[in-house]
């Protein structure tokens, strides 16, 4: 969703927020107005039905990245926000690939690089195919990296959802 | 019990204590004007929205309570715009409520249909769009909890026609559960701590009170700590009143058209108190050169204002009331009153240097004798309001103001036309006193069709005009950094005439071209019980000075001819 900055570290930020129409305008607007420049953002429901958790993932210094973390607390519909730190977070995204594998030897390699990353083959058409991978946003970054060899088609990818590892969900300050 | 969403809202209105409506009715928000018909609630009816809501703001901040302002559908929400902006950017409760299309229209781009949802969503608190009559009482109590709790600001509540119509049975106990907005009120006493022994350990302590001080009601603690650190306190535009302007310590107004004592000041602090401010870029000039060697210690209730634009070394999430009551019982245990003799010498010493000079007279009255004269014959709970521009700035340079809330003024937004509506807000709220709208003539002219409002109605004020026939301060800025090429700044003095323009209302008009004529008019206007216009002639090439230039430090202060010693 924007420029990456690599000299910043990649910082995640899981949130609690309110599961009502108009949450995630308010979200993607204060971004917007702040013009912090976010990597990506996923939402999803949660195990309460009123409860949705966002995650956002942003390339920043600590200034920028508490700012982001301050200005969501500041949202009414937002309920608990937790940075995460990577090293101790469960971090996947998905991606869909679509490459052109004209011959053989290209499906073969095609093939080689699936597998190595875990990846499935889902849809596969005389001219073009189809292929799903999931990990962490850095894992999917060296996939789409390879599969640039072949001529990328078209490309979708997630966001990244992540899960602090701790039994108790995410800890980390009440807002 | 079973009632339509329109009598719901206004039965809700009257049960959290709305006393006024400021608005204008309209074809989708008719049945709740219907409704308000058989109210108590006083409905001031205004000839244009944006007026219904400054005064809703002025009403606010005059009060200390939430302003009320209500418009219909479309381009009645719409209007809403600039003053719900002006009320967000200074943190002052408001609550709009607007008419929107029946639900099944929404989306249709229906006649007088606007998504006033999307549009005011960045400009306040919160907003609400209330889909079931049932919904009405828990999303009133809501709105008006998340209006006034911890900094302050504006909340929309968005109610299509079909709702207002439909029955249903109204529970109007229901509570709401709000899992957000707690804010941090008491301060930690482990940065209290920290906080007080810098303050007993400095040698050049100065507190900077911002707008915070006002709206938590805080200037007791204020003095109160000043006093007893022998600090000297500045202030920002929005923190005027917050200290009497003729305490000893106070420095006045710090920032781009501050006072030379309170800029030079501030920046020899080797700690900064700062309590109830955002630190805006008017304010604070350059935020990396702001009190850049201080310690710096930062109150605010909004924890996304710390470190926003100037890093604090001690930073307190907490109400200003709070937090100067604890700071102050910290330093009171530990140590005596201080004297600090050296510092207070240094700042007495600075003061009279900095004196102002008066310039020679340029043949017209000039806006500081006017302002003064204003203050002589004003009480000192008399309410002012100024508009946007050189006339404001003026104002909150040679008004001195004594008390909280005695001074309103836009000061985040700068919304030209603020003043006069929202002197009506304040004399609505506060009927005993008196209110003058020191205003600009472009500024006045963006709003002065509320002088029918203020006729018809039944509120007088006061206004003076310091009318100089041009758009003043963009002139004034286009003499210093764009070589005199007046583009479209000029506005051809004499037109209109505000003194017939105020009789073509039923309001007394005068002009003044001297300080007499000027003393005379506004005595008259202090007599009179309805509201008054006058139109004071001043110079168009009046300075407006100390000033820092935009983007500066702020001893980079150009004192010119007024200010004396160095500049």
């Amino acid at each position: 969703m924007g420029v990456k900055q690599p000299k910043n570290s990649l910082n995640i930020i899981s949130f609690i927020v309110q599961n009502r129409p108009g949450v995630l305008f308010r979200v993607a607007w204060m971004i917007r107005r702040r013009a912090f420049n976010i990597e990506s953002i996923s939402v999803g429901p949660t195990e309460r039905p009123d409860l949705a958790r966002m995650t956002i993932t942003i390339y920043g210094d600590e200034a920028v990245v508490e700012q982001v973390v301050k200005q969501l607390r500041k949202l009414i519909d937002v309920i608990k926000v937790s940075k995460l730190d990577p090293e101790n977070s469960v971090i996947r995204e998905m991606a869909l690939v679509k490459v052109s594998v004209p011959d053989q030897k290209a499906r073969a390699d095609l093939d080689y690089y699936v597998r190595a990353f875990r990846g499935k083959v889902v849809d596969v058409a005389p001219d073009a195919t189809i292929v799903e991978v999931t990990g962490s946003p850095r894992k999917i970054d060296a996939f789409i990296e390879l599969m640039k060899g072949f001529g990328v088609k078209e490309l979708a990818r997630t966001g990244a959802a992540a899960l602090l590892r701790s039994p108790k969900g995410i800890p980390g300050e009440e807002k | 019990m079973r009632l339509s969403g329109a009598k719901a809202l206004v039965k809700s209105l009257e049960a959290v204590g709305v006393e006024v409506i400021f608005g204008i009715p309209g074809g989708a928000i008719l049945p709740t004007y219907d409704a308000l018909y058989d109210s108590k609630i006083r409905h001031i009816l205004v000839r244009h929205e944006q007026c219904a809501a400054h005064a809703a703001d002025g009403y606010a901040r005059a009060s200390g309570g939430v302003g009320v302002c209500m418009a219909t559908s479309g381009p009645g929400a719409t209007n809403l715009v600039t003053g719900i902006t002006t009320a967000y950017m200074d943190s002052s409760p408001v609550v709009a409520i607007t008419g929107q299309v029946s639900r099944g229209m929404i989306g249709k781009d229906a006649f007088q249909e606007a998504d006033i949802i999307g549009i005011t969503t960045p400009i306040t608190k919160y907003t609400f769009q209330i889909r079931d009559p049932r919904e009405v009482p828990k999303t009133v109590k809501q709105a008006f909890y998340i209006a006034s709790t911890g900094r302050p600001g504006p909340v929309l509540i968005d109610f299509p026609v079909d709702v207002q119509r439909e029955e249903a049975d109204i529970d109007f106990d229901e509570e709401f559960e709000l899992l957000s907005l707690r804010p941090t009120v008491d301060p930690h006493p482990l940065q209290v701590k920290k906080a007080a022994e810098l303050l007993l350990n400095a040698e050049r302590p100065v507190i900077l009170a911002g707008g915070g001080v006002i709206i938590s009601g805080a200037s007791e603690e204020l003095v109160r700590l000043a006093e007893y650190l022998s600090a000297p306190v500045a202030f920002t535009l929005m923190g005027k009143g917050a200290m009497p302007e003729d305490h000893p310590l106070c420095l006045g107004m710090v920032g781009m058209h501050g006072s030379a004592v309170a800029n030079k000041i501030i920046l020899e602090a080797d700690v900064l108190l700062a309590v109830g401010t955002r630190f805006s870029d008017r304010s604070t000039g350059k935020f990396e050169e702001f009190c850049k060697d201080a310690v710096r210690i930062h109150i605010d209730i909004d924890a996304a204002e710390i470190g926003k634009n100037v890093k604090p070394h001690v930073p307190i999430v907490a109400d200003a009331k709070k937090a100067l009551s604890a700071i102050y019982e910290a330093i009171e245990k530990i140590s005596p009153k201080m004297d600090r003799s050296t510092w207070v010498q240094r700042v007495k010493w600075m003061r009279e240097r900095l004196a102002t000079i008066p310039i020679s007279s340029s043949g017209s009255i000039r806006p500081k004798e006017v302002i003064e004269e204003i203050r002589r014959q004003l009480p000192q709970d008399s309410i002012i309001t100024t508009g946007v521009g050189r006339n404001q700035m003026w104002a909150a340079m040679y008004f001195k103001a004594y008390r909280p809330r005695t001074f309103i003024t836009s000061g985040g937004l700068g919304a030209m036309g603020f003043g006069f509506p929202a002197a009506l807000g304040a004399k609505v709220a506060k009927p005993d006193k008196i209110v003058v709208d020191i205003d600009g003539d472009g500024s006045f002219l963006m709003t002065e069709r509320d002088l029918a409002t203020s006729i018809v109605e039944n509120i007088p004020v006061i206004v003076v005009i310091l009318n100089d026939g041009w758009l003043g301060m963009v002139k004034y800025w286009q003499d210093l950094f764009y070589r005199k090429r007046y583009c479209a700044t000029c506005l051809k003095r004499g037109c209109p005439d505000f003194v017939k323009l105020a009789e073509a209302y039923g309001a007394n008009g005068f002009r003044a071209h001297t300080l007499d004529e000027f003393s005379k008019a506004f005595s008259e206007a202090l007599k009179s019980d309805v509201t008054t216009v006058i139109d004071v002639w001043i110079s168009p090439d009046e300075p407006v000075l100390p000033f820092v230039p935009p983007g500066r430090p702020l001893n980079d202060i150009i004192l010119g001819g007024e200010g004396g010693g160095e500049g």
